[in-house]
């Protein structure tokens, strides 16, 4: 889903609190701020890719292939991430990194890279900016953190832009699957039929439709998730100015 | 129903309820869902309670509910019962000998299991919280359901290796099961009833708790082998899907276990692993 990774540890640490907390050794900060500084680097590029096809073409159709390549180098290096959490250098769940990062992959390569039809759909673009936006406020979000360097702006961005970008993403995701659905049934893709040496059967286009379904649980939770950060991260703000 | 009895001149709690059904091994009780069961021997004042102590009883029903699960799902697939497939194979039976074979393994499974909740087992952690309770029927419900979905289908393909395979697979089966029970009996037999004393299992004359030489839990192994028969017997994914996840699930357990043994006991013997001879 198009929803930031959930940092969680990251977000409600005040400065003092860092003191505190026990964080990444020096190397490892090293190399997360290499990480998340490579990483916002890539989404500039694909943002800046995105507006200047858009300016040579003078249309929205078909700009995913102007910005394919970096996209997938790009959102498949998010899978280090899961390996970030399960190392420790960073304090987020496992479970909850490899599950956001897993759908985005997927979403990558098992439906827009597999089921070419959908390259073209306007749905696909409408996740890829979500994304873009998304992710070059997030990983910034990270550089500034591990650099105890944090601009308000930056901060307030990541805990605002989502509640459009969430939605954004989510109906780009959710209608580019839905595209693919024809294309997959027709064409078998991925699937497995009976009778078979294994006795196992799958059905792609059942499966994308139970993972369409799965998002009427999934995304409330974590749209209301960031919503409750966001009163967390930024609501001292609002006390300071009632004080005042 | 709850009586209190007091014994000199300390409170013994003592539940007995009013259903003879309810014989006391089949409950357990414990100071709050999470918490672990009390002890016969635990002493209400020195409980951690507040003026009212609040007790949750659990039955071992639940286990008999996950087990019961399973053994009647795959019947359902077996006697291919309306609308799971096409409907002119409604009631149908597969036509082939190793599918017959297969749901008797596997309802022979889970009586055998079903037995044993209610004759064999003594248990120190009798209870469960309600989550792990929908929890584990989902996964053993939904893996029945999984499984028989393809054994029973009228597309199925049988083993490869046809006879001599399902032949192996069975005698594998069988000595596991065989061997599952005689641990199970042997770990019964190491606490009397009443006694709390915690013992070292060890090798008895039965030559299938010989492996209690090799192995800390070796209800775990021969459940493995068991699992291990039944896929090469079906040769089916689902099933080595469910015998790869199950294996996981009781190498953790074994782990934990072994660990415990040997925290508990000096002189525990060295040559033992948790689950498999020398490798895990």
């Amino acid at each position: 889903m198009s929803a930031p990774a959930m940092g969680t540890s990251k977000t409600a640490h005040t400065d003092s609190s860092h003191k505190k907390k026990k964080g990444p050794g020096t190397l490892a900060t090293a190399y997360l701020v290499i990480y998340n500084v490579v990483m916002t680097a890539g989404w500039l590029v694909i943002a800046v890719g995105l507006v200047r096809a858009y300016l040579a073409r003078g249309s929205y159709h078909g700009l995913y292939y102007s910005i394919e390549k970096p996209l997938k180098y790009f959102q498949t290096g998010a899978l280090l991430e899961i390996l970030h959490c399960a190392v420790g250098i960073v304090p987020s769940s496992v479970v909850l990194t490899g599950f956001q990062v897993m759908s985005r992959v997927f979403l990558t390569w098992a439906v827009t890279h597999s089921v070419r039809e959908v390259q073209s759909e306007d749905s696909v673009l409408l996740f890829v900016v979500a994304w873009t936006v998304t992710e070059i406020i997030r990983y910034s979000f990270y550089t500034f953190s591990l650099l105890n360097h944090l601009p308000y702006l930056i901060k307030w961005a990541r805990y605002t832009f989502f509640f459009v970008l969430y939605p954004m993403g989510v109906a780009g995701e959710l209608l580019t699957i839905y595209a693919a659905l024809p294309y997959v049934q027709k064409t078998g893709l991925y699937s497995i039929t009976l009778p078979n040496n294994y006795n196992f059967s799958f059905d792609y286009h059942t499966f994308l439709i139970l993972v369409m379904i799965s998002y009427i649980p999934l995304f409330p939770q974590l749209y209301f998730h960031m919503i409750r950060q966001r009163k967390k991260v930024l609501g001292h703000v609002e006390e300071y100015s009632k004080v005042e | 129903h709850v009586y209190l009895q007091y014994s000199n001149c300390f409170l013994v709690f003592h539940v007995f309820v009013s259903d003879p059904q309810w014989y006391p091994a089949r409950q357990s009780i414990r100071l709050d869902p999470k918490g672990k069961s009390l002890k016969d021997e635990d002493v209400l004042q020195h409980l951690p309670v507040g003026t009212t102590a609040t007790f949750y009883f659990r039955d071992l029903g639940v286990f008999l509910t996950e087990y019961a699960g399973p053994l009647l799902i795959y019947l359902m697939f077996y006697f291919r019962v309306p609308f799971i497939y096409a409907p002119k194979y409604d009631f149908t039976t597969s036509k082939h000998w190793v599918v017959h074979l297969a749901c008797m393994c596997h309802s022979f499974h889970y009586v055998k299991r079903l037995l044993e909740t209610l004759f064999v087992h003594r248990f120190s952690h009798g209870t469960m919280p309600l989550r792990n309770i929908f929890k584990n029927c989902t996964y053993y419900w939904g893996f029945a359901a999984w499984m028989a979905y393809y054994i029973n289908h009228p597309l199925y393909t049988p083993p490869i290796y046809g006879e001599q395979q399902i032949r192996l697979a069975l005698i594998v089966f069988l000595f596991c099961q065989i061997g599952n029970f005689s641990i199970h009996i042997a770990l019964r037999n190491l606490r009397p009833p009443g006694s709390k004393t915690r013992k070292i299992p060890y090798p008895t004359k039965n030559p299938f708790t010989w492996i209690f030489l090799l192995v800390s839990c070796p209800n775990y192994t021969y459940e493995l082998g068991s699992w291990l028969g039944f896929t090469l017997m079906t040769q089916c994914l689902p099933v080595a899907a469910f015998t790869l996840v199950g294996f996981i699930q009781m190498t953790v357990w074994a782990k934990g276990k072994h660990r415990s043994y040997l925290k508990e006991f000096r002189d525990y013997p060295t040559l033992r692993s948790p689950i498999l001879p020398f490798i895990l």
